[in-house]
């Protein structure tokens, strides 16, 4: 695991200007004792993020994307959840500080935004409250200047007239207004790190793309790194740098965006581009779901967590996928695509069985290349 | 569960039994996949819809709750849906799609306007009088969670209509529920057990099985994949595809999703604020959309084909919020927000006009995007000069030739500016 997180420090995409990782988290493990025994739901995950980059996570509901992220903002000190591993932001080994220490670091330089802006906001305070206490944490300002910090964000972030605004109570924003303000509140510290939760999961299609604009316009000014944890393979494509495909707690396919989209190595990711419609697709693509349904996480299928819902799992030699666990490890398309599958030649499988049911068009641009 | 094979549909030449009384057996693969559903060819209207209004009294405070003002949540809209065929509403949050199915299944009264079902205007139909109905047509929901009885157990909830409407004996109840369970892909024998044991998608198959039961000829499907994974969207899109294709159910789809509409309905309606505002068939919405807030919608979808170009995609930038339903912007209603807006479109609202063989776009400006005319086209049917002045001696059209439900065989032509075959 260790030797595969350094290939990708080495080969990470964009040249790394400034070199230096913000975040790096290696070999995470996070395992939750329950009475029935252990709920592995974060099982030996790595991955780095720059200054200025976006990592986008994607997978389905209990893969584990939530909950490496909530390690990250160190919300399980106090549960009987067993963490091992290294998550290094900036220097600090986030696994080792105590509670006291994780809370002058939570908000100031790792915020996260959440899903839902209507649970996740206080309904009883103020908006402006709301985002006064996150700034007076960290910063010694009187509430004047906290106040005024807070109408400054809520303009940053587009709310109309903030001044007024600010003294509204969430229940009188829209769910867009809603989710500026959670970012207002996640920036309102200047994180270096910024880990959004499906942060337009819950908006329409035309808010979604003026949240995905100000997350942007907001890294170009500051600089800072973000975690998208998305289920929209579309999202990603348009705002991350890198993908991490997670099922079942691990990483199954890693790599620069342009490369995972577009040459995807794992049946998962195949699974996860044929079940959604495109809008500019063809109209003959089928959809086609992934069989079964996500694995449990307390007794794990053997071998590769996926082989049984996969339908190329005869196309391995022998019980392989079923006794032996595949590592992530580059495949034939260089060192910045790793992939957890035993499948020896995936694009050939992806190019002849796969594209033709879920972009014939596609294919037939391909044939064309290829034929003239 | 256990077929994984991708195997092309072999259903296709198979004719469902005429008139079924119940549905009895199907063997739909949510696994198979379909392609984009098509329209059934020469249908009939089933469902037409003319003019419908909803206006909900807003009360003031205090003692006396005076009526201040109405929520103008659906205002003039008129559609049509075949039989067999597909309706897709799409809009933002508010925009009035979910009333509009609620007035259709009649959980609502609608404040005016005509619902035709099979000819008979069922707007205004006394409770007693909408038991019948209800078999004819069903409603699946949005959340899989709140829309089972957690204290049911599965077998109840599903032969609950039955036993309602008294569809088939007592004894013959569980069978029926055991089939239907079968056909939505669950396991039969689990009709015993409550919602809470089953997962989200499992819970929607729920829904949908209870909405078959009665053997609907029209299912408003309102948002029924958007609380749900990825890959058990699909699921659920397949098994719809299939329960349509197998007992030719019509659909009026609701959702926000616009590339799931576009796979499931061949015909996509485009609402704002309460009004449709473009309508046609997937082609003309999806390629050819001539109104701007249509455009614009189109265009902030995210595509994972960007992936291989990198950074965003060009779109269309719309600024500030949806207006208050209550007190809606005069003439367009979109033209607050609008990027081609003049000074016509606050004077007079553009009505509903049909531009194609199966188009109708509510614009004074229509047409592809960087392609808007300069000039109004609506000016003259309506009787106004171009800044929407009223003209001495003109007319304007009347409301029976511009908004009527359904597709007419002479449009208006935006290239000769007349009305013809095109």
């Amino acid at each position: 695991m260790s030797s595969s997180a350094t290939t990708l420090e080495e080969s990470a995409p964009g040249g790394s200007a400034s070199g230096d990782p913000l975040l790096v988290v290696k070999d995470l493990k996070v395992h939750f004792p329950t009475g029935d025994g252990i709920v592995k739901a974060v099982d030996g995950l790595s991955y780095t993020v720059e200054r200025g980059k976006t990592l986008g996570i994607v997978g389905e509901s209990g893969s584990g994307k939530s909950v490496s992220s909530s390690a990250i903002m160190g919300l399980f000190h106090g549960t009987n959840a067993q963490l091992s591993g290294q998550i290094i932001l900036d220097g600090t080994d986030v696994l080792t500080l105590s509670e006291d220490q994780m809370r002058k670091l939570r908000g100031r330089d790792v915020a996260m935004i959440f899903q839902d802006p209507l649970s996740a906001l206080h309904p009883y305070f103020t908006v402006g409250a709301q985002i006064i206490e996150a700034y007076r944490v960290h910063a010694d300002v009187s509430k004047k200047v906290a106040r005024r910090r807070a109408i400054e964000l809520l303009d940053r972030v587009g709310i109309p007239q903030p001044d007024r605004r600010v003294d509204d109570y969430p229940h009188q924003f829209s769910g867009g207004m809603r989710q500026r303000a959670m970012i207002a509140m996640g920036l309102v510290n200047d994180p270096s790190m910024l880990i959004a939760d499906e942060p337009t999961t819950a908006l329409d299609v035309t808010v979604q793309a003026q949240i995905l604009d100000l997350l942007q316009d907001l890294q170009k000014e500051f600089n800072s790194a973000i975690i998208i944890i998305t289920h929209d393979l579309g999202v990603v494509a348009e705002m991350t740098d890198d993908t991490l495909v997670m099922y079942g707690g691990r990483a199954v396919e890693y790599g620069k965006t342009s490369e995972i989209l577009t040459h995807p190595e794992m049946p998962y990711t195949w699974g996860l581009l044929s079940s959604v419609p495109e809008v500019t697709g063809d109209t003959s693509a089928k959809l086609i779901p992934i069989p079964g349904s996500p694995p449990s996480l307390l007794n794990p299928p053997s071998g590769c967590h996926f082989h049984p819902r996969c339908a190329f799992r005869d196309k391995v030699p022998g019980d392989l996928c079923r006794t032996t666990t595949p590592e992530l490890a580059p495949g034939n398309r260089g060192s910045t695509h790793l992939k957890r599958c035993h499948l020896a030649d995936p694009e050939a499988i992806y190019q002849t069985e796969v594209l033709p049911e879920i972009a014939p068009d596609l294919v037939e641009q391909l044939g064309e290349k290829s034929g003239s | 569960m256990s077929t994984t094979e991708h195997t092309e549909p072999e259903k296709a030449g198979e004719e469902p039994e005429e008139e079924p009384v119940l549905i009895t057996d199907a063997d739909i693969d949510p696994f198979e996949g379909f392609a984009a559903a098509e329209a059934p060819k020469d249908a009939k209207p089933i469902l037409t819809v003319d003019n419908l209004r909803m206006y909900f009294p807003v009360k003031s405070n205090g003692v006396v709750h005076r009526t201040v003002g109405y929520v103008q949540a659906v205002d003039g809209v008129s559609f049509e849906v075949v039989e067999g065929g597909s309706l897709g509403l799409v809009g933002e949050s508010g925009c009035g799609k979910s009333t509009t199915g609620r007035l259709i299944t009649r959980l609502l009264t609608p404040t005016g306007g005509a619902i035709n079902f099979e000819g008979r205007d069922i707007a205004h139909l006394k409770m007693r009088e909408l038991k019948p109905l209800r078999r004819d047509i069903q409603m699946i929901f949005q959340d899989p969670y709140t829309s089972l009885n957690p204290r049911h157990t599965v077998g109840s909830i599903v032969g609950a209509p039955l036993r309602i409407h008294k569809v088939v004996p007592e004894k013959q109840v569980l069978s029926r529920v055991k089939e239907l369970l079968e056909i939505v892909g669950l396991n039969p024998e689990h009709y015993n057990r409550f919602p809470n044991e089953f997962s989200g998608g499992q819970r929607q198959r729920i829904g949908i099985a209870r909405a078959l039961t009665l053997n609907p000829k029209l299912l408003v499907a309102d948002e029924p994949v958007s609380a749900l994974d990825v890959s058990i969207q699909a699921q659920v899109v397949n098994l719809l595809q299939g329960i349509q294709q197998e007992f030719n159910v019509a659909f009026l789809f609701i959702a926000h999703d616009l590339a799931i509409v576009r796979h499931f309905c061949p015909e996509v309606a485009v609402m704002y604020l309460g009004k449709i505002v473009e309508i046609g068939d997937r082609e003309s919405i999806y390629l050819h959309a001539h109104h701007p807030y249509t455009q614009a919608l189109l265009s902030a979808v995210p595509d994972v084909k960007q992936a291989a170009i990198g950074g965003r995609r060009e779109r269309i930038r719309l600024t500030g919020d949806v207006p208050s339903p209550i007190n809606p912007p005069s003439g367009c209603r979109f033209r607050t927000r609008c990027p081609i807006a003049q000074e016509i479109c606050a004077k007079v609202e553009p009505p509903l006009l049909q531009i194609g063989p199966k188009q109708k776009v509510a614009c004074h400006f229509p047409g592809d995007i960087g392609h808007h005319p300069a000039e109004p086209i609506t000016a003259s049917l309506l009787g106004v000069d171009a800044q929407g002045n009223a003209v001495p001696g003109e007319t304007a059209m009347g409301d029976d030739a511009l908004n009527h439900p359904g597709y007419a065989d002479t449009w208006y032509d935006l290239g000769t500016k007349s009305f013809g075959r095109g």
